[in-house]
Parts: structure tokens; C-alpha cells; sequence
């Protein structure tokens, strides 16, 4: 098993004629089961064409009336991305994958709070993950995303993560130990986004076939010790956990929009602090997330 | 996005909210005039930086002669203003704002935020006004109210009405006080903000809200449709580094250290920098090339980094999951010989294409010293940087 997505996962990619999204469906495509997983694009005015063989529709709604498909990858550039999003979740889309970086904070307030209402309305829940994150993979199953797909082994180690490349830094120094991982998470390095650290490990906490997590997170906002505090109580497999941004200095935003100290609560010792008390064994030397994970193993 | 304190109270004005008389000077002399221009007995001085802390550092005046008023500009013009928040030199003032002095019967704090756990807009409102809010919250959390408002809904009367309460507002003055709760809503969402500050927010002795501060921060990812928040930018204010990376889509960060660091990926960078510190070393920036990092996207990141003098070595850490290995060390070879490299360079690749790059960068004949990992990278920079003799 997995979180998630699986092997029967079928997916729409809105913004896929775009050059980012056109260069990662390749990659998604060529993925595993890829080729069988991505079974639409979206496009407003090019329905009826298609991406080296995969039909385009106008519109998410005709995309999955068409497909049965569940989940959504989103590459539509900033101005666009929350309407996009939104567009996925009134079609009634499952998982809407953001990738898009750089959506403006306003759009994203409003589109949760219509999330929010929708939801209160009665509506099945969209989940989000993102926006501006690496997506998701389940190795030799799927890929939802941009994160290296060589990189990965199936096996039972989760990780979630809120950096692109710091995930692949975990998934690289697990997968040379010889350990697999079930599902690996990027959640995204923005302000406001979707599942949170904490829906990521209940997640976990319910797939059978995850053993340990490695948790990275960073400085900026209280969803890593949230998470930490939340898992003292309900999780009861190992976790890993490690913060970057011990040397950033307060009030600047470090590279992702999300990533900034603005009181003491949100600093990468403070979030240490907790995950510690909270039975995670914290690594302060991201080069050890694997090897500090393979010692709790055994 | 940062705005000088004129700027916010020029933008509130816009939006009908109450603010003293004032005027924008560059000179003593322009000051007195203002002064005189806006009449009444006491003036206000103030120095336009985007720091805050002003007032501690001698950067807001209260004077009641025109003698003063232009003794006060004299001190403050053309002089380095430092506060807790503009780092050990200050902050260069190149203009003030001189208004009226209004008669305070109340001092209030009050503050529109985006607030990250529940996703809506809070209103922060106090009645202890004019603090630092940092330290209310630390002595005193019992005076601060916070109202969560969902942007679909509005501020309702009730909660404006508690609000208003635990500000310790006049009655008479709740009406007039829920009105510009709701306005500064407006204009915070209009304008694409992140901060929205008035400290202080008083009732004046004529029993007006008045706004005697206005502290702005705006959505970078939100300028492109806020042409005229972008065009108040200040370039003054900010890192020339900064604004220079900026402008090549470059995520730059000036630090203390002296090794450089050139990364991709902003968690990747941060971790970097912590594996720097957790070796003994310093770093001298957070720089994030991106994800779609060329050979001459690296060289301006070299010369960014080189630019400040005291970096002694650079370390350069990429996972190359989409991006190769091979692009960033044809980046790495073409930048060494554009910038006539002279500094120990330490070069830590790993991902795709990973053999290729090392061997290209051990075929350059550029003197690079390799690593596998990033805890071996920055040992090696630290190593590097302590050999020359320079460690911070």
C-alpha cells in the first residue's frame, strides 16, 4: 500500500501544453504505470486536441466525466493557479496536486475559505497539497510531480517534506541504504497550502505498509510542532525529524514565501525543541536524515 | 514589499481613513516650510526608513518651534539611523515627514495579519498602544484581542463590537471604529498586503481615530497586478545584492560568514547553511538558483556572491533531480573563468548525471575540491576558510 496514490490512481494535468507542464507529464508518463496513470490534460481553448496522444479537454468537469480520474496535477502559471485549482474541486476532483509557485497569498485565502464553505455545504472534501511543492510519488507505482524519479526504491519509509530538493536529499540517503519508501510528500514551502505535516503523518499513521517517516520541515509558522504534538499522542511508528533554517535570521523570508521567523514560537530550534519532546529523533546534520532513520530500524 | 510610513498613510488617506497633516521634505529648510505650511504649535518629525524602532533610535521628534522643527531635520537628514531592525551601520535618512502634532487622549495597537494556522484574515487590536506589540504579548497577552475573519463573510458587527471592547475604544466612538476596522480589511485585501500595522491608532483629544503610524507589507507574488503599491519601492532601502539577484530571478540573502553558498532549492539552501554553522563555519548568504538554473544564471550568482568581500570560499551544493548535473558544472566551469575565480571552491553535486558533472568539472583544470556530501562540502569550505587564515 501507499498514501494517497497507488498504481490505479488516474490523473488530469491542467496546464499541460505549458512548458513546465508539458516537460514534466513527459517525465510523470514515462514513470512506472505513467503511461496508463495521466489519462487527460485540461486546456480552455484547445478540447479536442491532444498531447502526444493524450486527449485535452476544455474544462475539468468534461475531463473527468470522460476519465473517471480522481486526482489533478496543476501547472497553470501564478495569475491563473487558484482558479485552476478551484476549477478541480467544483468538478469535484479528490487530490488536486499545485505545483505552481509564486500564486499570490490573497488568491489562496480566498480560494480556502471557498474550500472551507463548499466543504460546510455538504460537498465530499478536496484535498490540496501544494501549492509550490514537488507533488507526491509512490516509487514504481507513480509519480505526481517534478521530483527525480531515479532517485526512489519502493519500499516502507515515508517522508514528508515542506523543500523540493530536501526531499530528495532524504529519498537519496534512504534509498542508498537499501531502504525503500513507501510514499514520499512535498507539502509545499508556501504561507498558505493545503495537507499540512500533520494530515501527511495520520496518513501514515494508517498505511500498514509504512514502517518510520523522516519529517522535514522549516523555520516559519506552527504547523511542524502542531504536527510533533499531534503525533506524541496518535503515532506510534519512528520518525526523523530535522528543520532547516537554524542560521536564518528573523524577518526575512528565505526563499519560499512561507519560510520566515516572525515570533520566537516559529524558529528552527524552537520546532527542534518540540519534535524532541515529542519522541522524534531529531538530526541537526540533514546528511544523516537516512542513517539516523536505519539506526532507529533496528 | 516594504512602503515608507508616508506611503502607507498617503494609501490609507485613499481610503478615508484619518491621518495627520503632513508633508514630504528632503531639507531643513523644505521641513520649516512644511511646518509653517501646516500650521498649529507642535510638529512632528519623523525619519522615513523602512525600520521600525524609530523612535528608540531618535528618529521621530516631537517639537514645538519652527527653531526645532529644523534643529530636529539638521540632526536626522544625511545621517545613518540604526534601530534594533537595520543591522550595527543604520539606515541612511534621505527624507522625513513633518505633520501636526494631534492632542492623544488614547494610545491603541492595531493590525491586520493573513494568520497561517486558520487561514483567515485576524484583526490584532490592544489598548496598550505605541509598545513594541512583541513585548505586550510577552508581559500582558491578556490585553491583546485577535478577531479571525473570513474573508467571505466580513467582519461582523459583533465581532467589531468585541473588538472594539478589548481595545478599550470610547463607546461613543465604536461605530466609527467598526467602520474603519472594515476599511483597513478593504485595503488589505486590495492591495494584496501581508501587514497592516498602525501603532499607535490614537483617540484623539477631539475625539477622533486617528492613524499616527502606518507599517505596510505587500505579496511579492502579487506586484505584477499592483501597479501602483509597486511603483512606492524604495531601492534604497533594500540590499543592493539583493535587488541585484532579484532581478535575475535569484533568491539572495546577505549574511554575516564569509562562505558563500550557492544552492538549489530554498529548504536545501537553508539546510546547507545550517551544516556550514554545524561544522564551526559561517555562512555569508542563502542563495536559491532555482530550479531551472543556466550557465549564465550561475555566473551572476557568482558575481552576486563575489561582490561581497568578505567571502573567503564558496560552496556550491546542487541535487539535480530535473536540472543535470552536467548543466550546473558547465554553469560552475563557465562562472570560474568569468569571474577569474580565486577562492577555494567546493563542489558538491549528486542526482542526474551526476558522473558526468564531476568528471567535466575535474577535466576544467579549475582548481575544485570535490565532495560526496553535504556534510563533507562544508567541512571542506570550513577547512578551506580556516587555511587561509580569514575564519570567521
Amino acid at each position: 500500500m501507499s498514501i494517497f496514490i497507488d498504481r490505479r490512481t488516474r490523473v488530469i494535468t491542467q496546464g499541460v501544453t505549458g512548458k513546465t507542464g508539458a516537460f514534466h507529464t513527459r517525465l510523470c508518463r514515462e514513470y512506472a504505470n505513467g503511461r496508463e496513470a495521466f489519462v487527460a490534460g485540461v486546456h480552455p481553448q484547445r478540447g479536442g486536441q491532444d498531447f502526444e496522444g493524450m486527449p485535452i479537454y476544455a474544462s475539468v468537469t468534461e475531463a473527468r466525466a470522460a476519465t473517471s480520474a480522481d486526482v489533478s496535477v496543476v501547472y497553470v502559471p501564478p495569475a491563473g493557479a487558484a482558479a485552476a485549482i478551484w476549477e478541480a474541486v467544483e468538478a469535484g476532483i479528490g487530490l488536486v496536486v499545485a505545483i505552481t509557485e509564486g500564486i499570490p497569498v490573497r488568491d489562496m485565502l480566498m480560494l480556502r475559505a471557498r474550500m472551507r464553505r463548499r466543504e460546510a455545504e455538504g460537498h465530499p472534501p478536496t484535498l490540496l497539497l501544494g501549492p509550490n511543492c514537488p507533488g507526491l510519488i509512490t516509487p514504481d507505482e507513480i509519480k505526481i510531480g517534478i521530483m527525480p524519479g531515479h532517485i526512489h526504491r519502493k519500499g516502507r519509509i515515508g517522508v514528508v517534506s515542506r523543500s523540493g530538493t530536501l526531499t530528495y536529499e532524504a529519498v537519496a540517503q534512504l534509498s542508498e541504504l537499501g531502504l525503500g519508501q513507501s510514499t514520499a510528500v512535498g507539502i509545499g514551502g508556501d504561507p498558505l497550502n493545503g495537507l499540512k505535516h500533520i494530515d501527511v503523518m495520520r496518513a501514515f499513521q494508517d498505511d500498514p505498509d509504512t514502517d518510520a517517516v523522516i519529517m522535514i520541515g522549516e523555520i516559519g509558522g506552527p504547523d511542524e510542532a502542531e504536527c510533533a504534538r499531534w503525533c506524541r499522542e496518535h503515532f506510534s511508528k519512528p520518525v526523523v525529524g530535522f528543520i532547516a533554517g537554524v542560521t536564518a535570521p528573523p524577518g526575512k523570508r528565505m526563499g519560499h514565501a512561507g519560510a520566515l521567523i516572525s515570533g520566537g514560537a516559529d524558529t528552527a530550534e524552537a520546532k527542534l525543541a518540540v519534535m524532541e519532546e515529542c519522541g522524534f529523533a531529531i538530526t541537526r546534520n540533514p546528511s544523516e536524515m537516512g542513517r539516523v532513520l536505519e539506526k532507529l530500524l533496528r | 514589499m516594504k512602503i515608507h510610513e508616508y506611503q502607507g498613510k498617503q494609501l490609507l488617506t485613499r481610503y478615508g481613513v484619518t491621518v495627520p497633516r503632513g508633508r514630504l521634505v528632503y531639507t531643513a529648510a523644505e521641513a520649516v516650510q512644511a511646518a509653517r505650511a501646516i500650521g498649529g504649535k507642535r510638529w512632528v518629525v519623523k525619519a522615513q526608513i523602512h525600520a521600525g524602532g524609530r523612535g528608540k533610535g531618535g528618529g521621530v521628534k516631537v517639537v514645538d518651534t519652527l527653531e526645532a522643527v529644523e534643529d530636529a531635520a539638521h540632526r536626522m537628514l544625511g545621517h545613518a539611523l540604526g534601530t534594533a531592525q537595520t543591522g550595527a551601520g543604520g539606515q541612511l535618512v534621505r527624507r522625513l515627514w513633518v505633520e501636526e502634532a494631534v492632542g492623544i487622549a488614547h494610545e491603541h495597537y492595531l493590525a491586520v495579519v493573513t494568520d497561517r494556522a486558520s487561514q483567515t484574515l485576524t484583526l490584532i487590536g490592544s489598548g496598550r498602544g505605541g509598545m513594541e506589540i512583541e513585548e505586550v504579548a510577552a508581559r500582558e497577552p491578556s490585553a491583546i484581542v485577535r478577531v479571525r475573519v473570513d474573508p467571505l463573510d466580513g467582519l461582523s458587527d459583533a465581532d467589531a463590537l468585541r473588538l472594539a471592547e478589548g481595545m478599550g475604544i470610547e463607546p461613543a466612538r465604536h461605530t466609527a471604529a467598526r467602520d474603519l476596522f472594515r476599511t483597513l480589511l478593504a485595503c488589505y485585501l486590495e492591495t494584496d498586503a501581508t501587514l497592516l500595522e498602525i501603532n499607535p491608532l490614537v483617540e484623539t483629544t477631539d475625539g477622533r481615530l486617528v492613524a499616527l503610524d502606518a507599517k505596510f507589507d505587500f505579496d511579492a507574488n502579487a506586484l505584477f497586478r499592483q501597479e501602483d503599491i509597486s511603483a512606492l519601492r524604495d531601492l534604497d532601502e533594500e540590499d543592493p545584492l539583493e535587488v541585484a539577484a532579484r532581478q535575475h530571478d535569484l533568491a539572495y540573502i546577505h549574511l554575516d560568514g564569509n562562505i558563500g553558498c550557492l544552492v538549489n532549492g530554498a529548504g536545501l539552501a537553508m539546510a546547507t547553511m545550517d551544516t556550514i554553522q554545524l561544522f564551526g563555519g559561517k555562512p555569508a548568504n542563502f542563495l536559491d538558483v532555482g530550479g531551472g538554473a543556466t550557465a549564465g544564471k550561475v555566473t551572476e550568482a557568482f558575481r552576486i556572491m563575489l561582490a561581497n568581500p568578505k567571502v573567503a570560499a564558496i560552496l556550491v551544493n546542487i541535487f539535480g533531480g530535473i536540472m543535470r548535473c552536467d548543466t550546473i558544472a558547465e554553469g560552475v566551469i563557465a562562472a570560474c573563468r568569468a569571474v577569474d575565480l580565486r577562492l577555494p571552491l567546493i563542489v558538491r553535486m549528486k542526482g542526474t548525471n551526476e558522473d558526468l558533472g564531476k568528471r567535466m568539472l575535474a577535466e576544467s583544470g579549475i582548481a575544485i575540491i570535490p565532495a560526496d556530501s553535504l556534510a563533507e562540502a562544508a567541512e571542506r569550505a570550513v577547512a578551506a576558510v580556516a587555511g587561509r587564515g580569514t575564519a570567521a
